[in-house]
């Protein structure tokens, strides 16, 4: 943790610390699931990348109406982005609520079951919360999807006109807010946990109240991990597939209409409906938008890190 | 990815050396019951290979054909307990790859061969350099649905059904269909088309048809992707029969097989409206001409889109079998000749009928198949 990086307690190297057989046996074992890791990722970058690259440079027929790669996969990345944005801005508050409620605020004989229950919603399938977004979710929203239209089709958002059936991006958006809040919860709730007993205690005899104490102790030393969950979150809200494509119905168009007939679809929904039945050219650009997925989901990491750790350099400063 | 594979374990007679009469005597009784069994099971498989097959069989292909393959799966290893049929519905287009590649001996696809992308050829030299042999397999009615209170049937002609899809007609009681529907109370409602998210062979059968019976009102290809922007995009038939059920307003396309308990329009053919059936669209094969410029062995079919008739209902998916005139070996020339004939024949065609609510095959297009297929060989 950030809190003791001074150099004066940097960590013993390897070299000087006392080694027998296990523990090179170990170190080994190590180094090996941490090498086969990227191994695996640098794999699945290299056969998105062969396969892929015919997909940008294909006849322009194999790219629809859209006639060129860029134009193709615009309105996929867009989709993509907002789908998972529904999801976190949904998903995020709750499961940090969940985590503190679970952590720091709810009885031991009632915390422990909620978090019991929340994990098992991890173990959901994807198809199944696909074919309850379908059959269950989506129809339960249109009434209120028509009360939106009517109050608040001022609004980009809501301009309608309604898609009777429900299965629309928000729509797409809550199944997937649903997926990612067990794993947000699931860790952010470890994280809360870990912090040090005396910061909270500290916190309280200096006055503070519950929510105060959470704010100046508990925050501060989850960060790191918060983001961590939400990243996580993310990852699989840009990738989800199932339950996209048989929840959203895709137009493959670009309109922030969250409540309408045809919406954005995601990356990974189309190439679920687009593979099956499909010609060897297709294939390519599918694979290509793949890649673009890929690099997104890369580039969003990176940039989350980045912001992690300037906002904690200037905490320390 | 699921695949189709039932397999009966056939248990061999047991021969002990001291009691070699005995033995004798057990093996010509369980020959004399299997040719029993085989010859009660010959009786309704008119034409079809019975026994003596054995082997893996492995297609993949249209996932339109997957209930009839359980079908045939099913008929086809009862009469040759030592073959294991392996069809995997990875969709027409991966099917006809895997065909393409020798991954498989025969593949099911939704739509023929073309050569468009060198696709045909590349299957003919798959097929050393002889033509493919496409037949008609599966034939299924594609119903228009719709979910409207208190209307169970519609009457609409080719030239409304194109606007309501082209987002022409946007309620339901336009003067277009209350004219087609004299005495019908249609509300004041705004109509939500449902059409495929995916590419799907119904999705090309259906704007085929539009194309071709509705051309003043249907400027687009014949696609697996539909054309059209704006309305409801359903993942699967089984989506697009979610989002009818769901929805009040909607209008949407389906294997008919899988509509059931929605309402499902007529459509007009000739001067009278016609209700999907299987009759109505095995009616439409028969008076389908083959497309030109193809080898003997090419069963492709151009749908008769326009015809005029009699109780004909020409929104219909046609679903083909592809493989080759000859085979690298006796075994696997010989099991593809025994399922293809299996297929078309009647016993064949009924249970795809009995179990996917398919249309039984015209006799002259089984006669002329059943040619086709007869000469399949080793090379």
């Amino acid at each position: 943790m950030s809190s003791t990086a001074s150099p004066s307690s940097a960590p013993h190297s390897a070299a000087n610390a006392p080694t027998q057989r296990g523990d090179r046996i170990f170190a080994a074992l190590a180094r090996g699931a941490g090498l086969a890791i990227l191994a695996a990722l640098a794999g699945v970058f290299v056969f998105l990348t062969v396969k892929g690259a015919p997909g940008f440079v294909q006849d322009s027929s194999a790219y629809g109406d859209a006639g060129n790669f860029l134009g193709y996969v615009w309105p996929l990345l867009f989709g993509t982005v907002l789908a998972a944005s529904i999801a976190l801005i949904v998903a995020v508050p709750l499961s940090f609520g969940i985590a503190l409620v679970i952590s720091h605020y709810a009885p031991r004989w009632l915390a422990g079951p909620v978090a019991y229950v929340v994990d098992l919603l991890a173990a959901v399938p994807s198809v199944v919360f696909g074919l309850w977004g379908i059959n269950v979710f989506a129809p339960r929203l249109v009434p209120i999807y028509a009360w939106l239209e009517e109050e608040a089709g001022f609004l980009p958002f809501f301009r309608g006109p309604v898609n009777p059936v429900g299965t629309t991006i928000l729509t797409a958006g809550l199944v997937l807010a649903i997926m990612v809040l067990p794993i947000i919860t699931a860790i952010s709730r470890e994280i809360f946990a870990q912090t040090p007993r005396l910061h909270e205690e500290a916190a309280l005899a200096l006055g503070a109240t519950r929510w105060e104490m959470i704010r100046l102790a508990v925050f501060p030393h989850a960060r790191s991990g918060m983001v961590s969950a939400v990243m996580l979150g993310l990852g699989r809200a840009l990738g989800e597939t199932m339950a996209v494509a048989m929840v959203l119905s895709g137009g493959g168009l670009v309109s922030f209409n969250l409540i309408g007939q045809a919406n954005p679809t995601s990356i990974a929904a189309n190439i679920a409906s687009q593979y099956k039945e499909t010609t060897p050219s297709k294939v390519h650009v599918l694979i290509a938008t793949g890649l673009v997925l890929f690099i997104l989901t890369f580039l969003i990491n990176f940039a989350a890190r980045a912001i992690v750790a300037r906002s904690e350099r200037r905490l320390h400063r | 990815m699921n695949r189709t594979s039932v397999r009966a374990v056939p248990i061999p007679p047991v021969l002990t050396p001291p009691k070699i009469i005995l033995g004798v005597a057990v093996l010509a009784l369980t020959m004399s019951l299997s040719a029993c069994g085989a010859s009660n099971e010959n009786a309704d498989a008119a034409g079809a290979q019975a026994g003596g097959l054995s082997g893996d069989l492995n297609g993949a292909g249209a996932s339109s054909q997957e209930k009839a393959m359980e079908a045939w799966s099913t008929g086809f290893q009862g009469l040759n307990p030592d073959v294991t049929l392996n069809y995997a519905p990875v969709g027409s287009g991966d099917g006809r790859t895997q065909f393409v590649e020798g991954g498989t001996l025969f593949a099911g696809s939704d739509s023929y061969f073309d050569d468009d992308e060198g696709e045909l050829s590349a299957a003919n030299q798959r097929c050393g350099g002889e033509d493919i042999i496409e037949v008609p397999a599966y034939v299924s009615p594609i119903a228009v649905a719709f979910n409207l209170d208190d209307v169970d049937t519609l009457d609409l002609d080719a030239d409304t059904i194109a606007k309501i899809f082209d987002q022409k007609i946007t309620k339901w009681n336009d003067p277009a269909i209350s004219a087609l529907n004299d005495g019908v109370d249609l509300p004041d409602l705004a109509i939500t088309t449902v059409h495929r998210q995916d590419d799907s062979g119904t999705t090309k059968n259906f704007t085929d048809y539009l194309g071709k019976a509705a051309p003043d009102s249907w400027s687009y290809e014949a696609a697996d992707a539909f054309p059209v922007k704006g309305g409801v995009a359903a993942e699967g038939t089984s989506g697009v029969v979610a989002a009818l059920t769901n929805g009040k307003g909607t209008i949407g396309y389906a294997d008919h097989s899988q509509t059931e308990g929605l309402s499902v329009v007529s459509i007009k053919v000739g001067e009278e409206f016609v209700a999907p059936s299987a009759e109505a669209a095995a009616k439409v094969i028969a008076v389908s001409p083959r497309v030109e410029g193809r080898g003997d062995t090419d069963m492709a079919l151009d749908v008769d889109r326009t015809t005029t008739e009699s109780g004909a209902y020409p929104v219909i998916l046609a679903s083909y079998l592809i493989g080759c005139q000859h085979y690298a070996s006796t075994e696997e020339a010989d099991l593809v000749k025994g399922f293809l004939t299996y297929v078309l024949s009647t016993e064949g065609q009924d249970a795809a009928a009995d179990l996917a609510g398919s249309a039984p095959l015209d006799a002259a297009i089984v006669e002329e198949a059943s040619g086709i297929v007869d000469a399949i060989a080793v090379k």
